[in-house]
C-alpha cells in the first residue's frame, strides 16, 4: 500500500519536473522577447513599442506591410481551413464507408508532407505556380493551395481521431435507410459528430498558417511573417512584438483546442486534439540575433 | 400461409429472387430465394457467416448483389439506392445519431420526408409512446441504456411507416431478460402496425417464438422457409433437423415410409432416404422406461427445470438423449437398465 503511495507521488513529482521544464523551454524565448523589445539601449524600460502596437490605426499607416500581410494571412487561414476540410472530410468518410482497404494508402498519402523540407515543396510547386501567377492574378492568397499539403497530416491525424470515436458506418447505414442523401448524410450526421474533430483540425492549420514563413518568402509573397522578417530590419522592436503576439495567439488557440466541447463530447474532443508545435517565428530568430 | 397480423393488408409483399453475392471466393448469397407475404414477420435463421446480413443487407441496398433481382410491393428495386426503398432498420450496433436526443432521432426520417413540425412531433411522440419511452424523448442515447437504445431505433425505423422493417440482430447486445421482453414488445408492435418484416438472428429460440415463418439458412442459400412448428416436426433436410432444437442421430433400416429403430418403428417424413439411414429423431420423441432386460444403459440424468434429460447408451453403443418429465427423473440413476422406445412421431431419415 505504501509503496504504492510512494510510487505515486514519485509520479507526481516526475510529472511536474516535466510539465515545469516543456513551459520553460517554450516560455524563455518568449520572455526573451519581451524582454527585448521593452529594453532601452542606457538601461531602463519603455513600453512604447507596445503603446504603438495597441493603436490599430497607426500601426496601419505607418507600417502598411505588415497590415497587408496580416491580411493576407487571415485570408489564408480561412482559405486553407475551408480547402482543407471540403477536401479531407468528405474523403476520409468516404473511405471509410466505402474503401477501407485504401484507408492505408490515404493515410500514407496525407502524411507525406511531413516527410518533404518546406524548401522541397517549394522547389516542387515552382513550376504549379509560375503557371497559376501567369494565369490567373499574383494573389498571395494562392499561397493557400501550397498551405492544404502542409497542414494535410495534422489535420488528418485530427479529423481521423475524431472519425474513429464514431461508428460513421452505421450511423450512415441508419441514415441512408431513413431517406437521407448523402450529401444530407455528410452535412447532418458525420459533420455534427466530428464537430471537436473538425475544429481541432481548424485550430492546428491556423496555428500552421500563421506561423508560416518558408514557403511565402521564397515565393516572395507577403504574409505575416515575411512581413515581421522584413520589418525587423528597419524596427525590430516593433517586429518581435507583433511576433511575441502571434506566438501567444497561437499557444490560446492551441490551449483552447484542448477544451472544445469539453461538455458533453468531453473525452472525444481530448482524444481528437492532437498536439502540435506551430512552425518557430522567424521573429523569435531574429530577436535572439539582434 | 397464414399471416397473423389482423393489419397485414396494409403490408407489402417482398421478392428476393436468385440472388448472388460473392466476396472473393466466399459465396455469400448463391441463388438466394426469398418470398415474403404482406405484413409476414420472417425470420433468417442460420449460422454464423451463412449470409444472413449479407441477404438482408441487399434487401436493404446496403449491399449490391452480383445477379438476381428484388422487389418491394412489386416494384424492382434492385437498382435504387437505399434511401430511396422506404425501409425501416434497426442494426445490431447501437445506431442512434449521438448528436440527436431520443425525440430528434425519430423525427429525422421525417424531416427527411418534409412532413412539418407539428406532424413529426405528432408522430414522433406516438412512437415512443409505442416503444414505451414517452418519458425518456429529451434523452441523448448515451443516457439511455442499450435496450432503451434499441428500442427508440425500433421507433424510429417505425415512425416513417416504412413498407419493410429490417432487423439485424437487434436484440444480441442485450441481457437475456430484455431480450425476451424486447422482442415480444417488437412482435406485438409489428402485429400492430402490419409491417412485412425481415429479422435475422442466430438464436433460434428468437426466431421461433416471434416468426410467422422461419427461413432456415446454410452456407448462401435457404434450406427451409416454413412456420416454426412445421419447421421442427417436418425439418426438411438433415442440416434443418439438426440445427433447429436437439436432435439424436441413429442408425436404422428404412422400408416405404417407415424405419426400424431402437427395436420399434417410425413413421418417415417425405424426403427421407432409403435402406441403411440414419434416423433423427427428437428427444421428446422416444420414451424411457427402467428395464433390467432393456437395451440401453443409461449414462446421466440431468434437471433442466420444467424437464429433465436422461442420456442413455444404446446397446449398439450410440449415444441417446431423451426428455422426461421432471418428476421421474429420480427413476434413473447412472447405469440402470433401461428401455428405449420411439414414440411413433414423424421423423426424417438420411441415406448413410
Ligand atoms: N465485406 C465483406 N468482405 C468479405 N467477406 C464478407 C464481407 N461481408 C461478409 N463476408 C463474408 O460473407 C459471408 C456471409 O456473411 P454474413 O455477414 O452475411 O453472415 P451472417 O450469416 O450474417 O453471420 P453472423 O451470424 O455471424 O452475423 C461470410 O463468410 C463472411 O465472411
Ligand atoms: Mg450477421
Amino acid at each position: 500500500m505504501s509503496q504504492r503511495a510512494a510510487f505515486r507521488r514519485k509520479q507526481t513529482l516526475f510529472r511536474w519536473v516535466t510539465v515545469t521544464a516543456v513551459l520553460a523551454f517554450f516560455v524563455l524565448p518568449l520572455l526573451g522577447m519581451l524582454d527585448f523589445t521593452t529594453k532601452v539601449r542606457r538601461g531602463g524600460r519603455t513600453l512604447a513599442t507596445w503603446r504603438t502596437l495597441s493603436h490599430v490605426s497607426e500601426i496601419s499607416t505607418r507600417y502598411p506591410a505588415l497590415k497587408e500581410g496580416f491580411l493576407a494571412s487571415l485570408g489564408l487561414c480561412v482559405i486553407t481551413v475551408v480547402l482543407m476540410l471540403a477536401l479531407l472530410v468528405p474523403t476520409m468518410t468516404w473511405v471509410r464507408l466505402r474503401l477501407p482497404g485504401l484507408s492505408r494508402t490515404v493515410e500514407f498519402i496525407c502524411l507525406l508532407p511531413l516527410t518533404v523540407p518546406a524548401i522541397v515543396l517549394v522547389v516542387g510547386l515552382v513550376p504549379v505556380y509560375a503557371w497559376v501567377f501567369y494565369l490567373f492574378n499574383e494573389s498571395t492568397l494562392w499561397l493557400a493551395l501550397a498551405y492544404v499539403v502542409l497542414v494535410l497530416p495534422y489535420a488528418y491525424r485530427a479529423l481521423d481521431a475524431g472519425l474513429r470515436a464514431i461508428d460513421v458506418k452505421t450511423l450512415s447505414e441508419a441514415a441512408r435507410s431513413l431517406g437521407a442523401s448523402w450529401f444530407t448524410v455528410m452535412w447532418r450526421i458525420v459533420l455534427p459528430n466530428l464537430r471537436t474533430a473538425v475544429l481541432s483540425a481548424s485550430f492546428l492549420s491556423v496555428a500552421l498558417v500563421l506561423g508560416e514563413f518558408t514557403i511565402a518568402n521564397l515565393f516572395s509573397r507577403r504574409n505575416l511573417q515575411v512581413a515581421m522578417y522584413q520589418l525587423g530590419k528597419s524596427d525590430a522592436k516593433i517586429s518581435v512584438a507583433v511576433g511575441l503576439v502571434s506566438l501567444v495567439f497561437a499557444f490560446v488557440v492551441l490551449f483552447a483546442m484542448s477544451f472544445v466541447g469539453s461538455g458533453r463530447g468531453g473525452r472525444r474532443a481530448r482524444r481528437a486534439a492532437a498536439p502540435a508545435i506551430p512552425a518557430a517565428s522567424p521573429a523569435a530568430a531574429a530577436a535572439k540575433e539582434s | 400461409m397464414t399471416v397473423a397480423s389482423p393489419n397485414a393488408a396494409r403490408g407489402v409483399a417482398v421478392e428476393l429472387i436468385g440472388l448472388r453475392r460473392t466476396y472473393g471466393t466466399v459465396n455469400a448469397l448463391d441463388s438466394f430465394d426469398l418470398h415474403l407475404a404482406p405484413g409476414e414477420f420472417v425470420a433468417l435463421l442460420g449460422p454464423s457467416g451463412c449470409g444472413k446480413t449479407t441477404a438482408l443487407r441487399c434487401l436493404a441496398g446496403l449491399e449490391d448483389p452480383d445477379a438476381g433481382r428484388i422487389t418491394i410491393g412489386g416494384r424492382d428495386v434492385t437498382a435504387l439506392p437505399t434511401n430511396k426503398r422506404d425501409l425501416g432498420m434497426v442494426f445490431q450496433a447501437y445506431s442512434l445519431f449521438p448528436h440527436m436526443t431520443a425525440r430528434q432521432n425519430v423525427e429525422f426520417g421525417l424531416e427527411m420526408r418534409r412532413q412539418d413540425k407539428a406532424t413529426r412531433a405528432k408522430r414522433a411522440g406516438d412512437m415512443l409512446d409505442l416503444v414505451g419511452l414517452s418519458t425518456q424523448a429529451d434523452r441523448y442515447a448515451h443516457q439511455m441504456s442499450g435496450g432503451q437504445q434499441q428500442r427508440v431505433a425500433l421507433a424510429r425505423a417505425l415512425a416513417i411507416s416504412p413498407q419493410v422493417l429490417l432487423l439485424d440482430e437487434p436484440l444480441s447486445a442485450l441481457d437475456a431478460k430484455v431480450r425476451t421482453q424486447l422482442r415480444d414488445e417488437i412482435r406485438r408492435i409489428q402485429l400492430e402496425v402490419g409491417t412485412t418484416t425481415l429479422f435475422v438472428t442466430h438464436d433460434q429460440e428468437e426466431a421461433l417464438a416471434v416468426a410467422d415463418r422461419v427461413g432456415v439458412m446454410r452456407a448462401g442459400k435457404l434450406e427451409q422457409l416454413a412456420a416454426p412448428l412445421e419447421l421442427y416436426a417436418r425439418p426438411a433436410s438433415a442440416f434443418v433437423a439438426d440445427f433447429i432444437g436437439l436432435t439424436n442421430r441413429l442408425r436404422g433400416r428404412a422400408t416405404g415410409d417407415r424405419a426400424e429403430i431402437l427395436g420399434g418403428s417410425v413413421p418417415l417424413l417425405p424426403g427421407s432416404g432409403s435402406g441403411d439411414v440414419e434416423v433423427l429423431i427428437r428427444p421428446e420423441h422416444i420414451d424411457v422406461t427402467p428395464d433390467a432386460d432393456g437395451n440401453a444403459s443409461v449414462l446421466s440424468a440431468s434437471f433442466l427445470g420444467a424437464h429433465g434429460r436422461v442420456t442413455a447408451t444404446t446397446d449398439a453403443g450410440e449415444q441417446v438423449l431423451v426428455q422426461v418429465p421432471s418428476a421421474s427423473l429420480p427413476d434413473f440413476s447412472p447405469g440402470q437398465r433401461v428401455r428405449l422406445t420411439p414414440r411413433g412421431d414423424a421423423a426424417l431419415a438420411v441415406a448413410l
